[in-house]
């Protein structure tokens, strides 16, 4: 069962990661993105330093903020158990490769319905200069006993 | 870049189709770090429950925003993007799952120029996801 306490809690800055070009490339291509994520001369003639990262790109520094999470023995999530529920982007400005990213994971919410529990979680995407970049918002379910 | 001031509500902007393989769902795997067993291991999908062996979610959304992005020409246009995970898309050992993808406008925000795009995403007759919305800037 999930720790209804871990409601509020707050995981430290993750490390930074840095979006690499081929690594955009590589995300674009199994989205089945175009030119948008592919093309470098594409890109640069929209005004950009660098590829833009396809909209669900912030996935992967997600990932990164709720492994730290599921190794929490204090949040008790049994990830056997995990539906994914619903997820969101909101972006403050394109993410490109060359940024560098740290995120800051916060247990938004831990709720109970019919046995299971829903708990959503908010991750803050910052670049380099410490600038909120994108929030990733995803709910998962926890299946009950 | 398309025109706000030609955009109306109602109007369908995109639409396309999609096949998710199994090799899309290793290569999802591998770009996305998500190496859930559920998404390529027939045994361990039948093992848990399952109707077979399921695409990422997060295929299914990162595919379903395409046709906008395509229809933008500018992926950075995208200002925020929710969906919600309503049913499964089985993907079979052999051949393919089809996937449809509709985008129709759902709002304009005159003043600051952004429209919200609501998504329409099916697989064999069901709609896989839920209140799938775009907002996008124009």
């Amino acid at each position: 069962m999930v720790n209804p306490e871990i409601q509020g809690k707050r995981y430290p800055r993750t490390p930074g990661y840095l979006v690499g070009r081929e690594k955009v490339r590589e995300f674009a291509k199994a989205v089945m993105a175009g030119p948008e994520s592919l093309d470098l001369d594409y890109a640069k003639a929209h005004g950009y330093q660098d590829l833009v990262v396809p909209p669900t790109f912030p996935v992967v520094i997600q990932e990164q903020s709720l492994q730290v999470v599921l190794a929490d023995p204090e949040a008790r999530i049994d990830f056997s158990r995990v539906v994914h529920g619903d997820q969101r982007f909101v972006y403050e400005r394109p993410i490109v490769a060359g940024d560098e990213l740290t995120s800051e994971l916060e247990v938004a919410s831990v709720k109970s319905l019919g046995g299971n529990h829903m708990v959503t979680f908010e991750t803050k995407i910052f670049d380099a200069t410490n600038q909120l970049i994108c929030t990733a918002i995803s709910t998962l379910v926890v299946r009950g006993d | 870049m398309p025109k706000f001031e030609e955009l109306s509500v109602g109007q369908q902007v995109a639409q396309a189709d999609y096949k998710f393989t199994r090799d899309s769902l290793v290569r999802y795997a591998g770009a996305s770090g998500d190496f859930n067993t559920i998404h390529y291991r027939d045994d361990i999908a039948q093992a848990v429950g399952l109707p077979g062996v399921l695409a990422h979610g997060m295929l299914t959304m990162g595919v379903s925003v395409q046709p906008v992005v395509t229809w933008l020409g500018d992926a950075g246009k995208v200002l925020d993007y929710q969906v919600r995970f309503t049913k499964p898309v089985v993907v079979p050992p052999k051949g393919s799952a089809k996937v449809s993808v509709t985008a129709t406008i759902a709002a304009l925000d005159q003043e600051s120029r952004r429209a919200r795009v609501d998504l329409t995403t099916s697989f064999e007759e069901n709609n896989v996801l839920g209140k799938a919305q775009v907002w996008v800037q124009l």
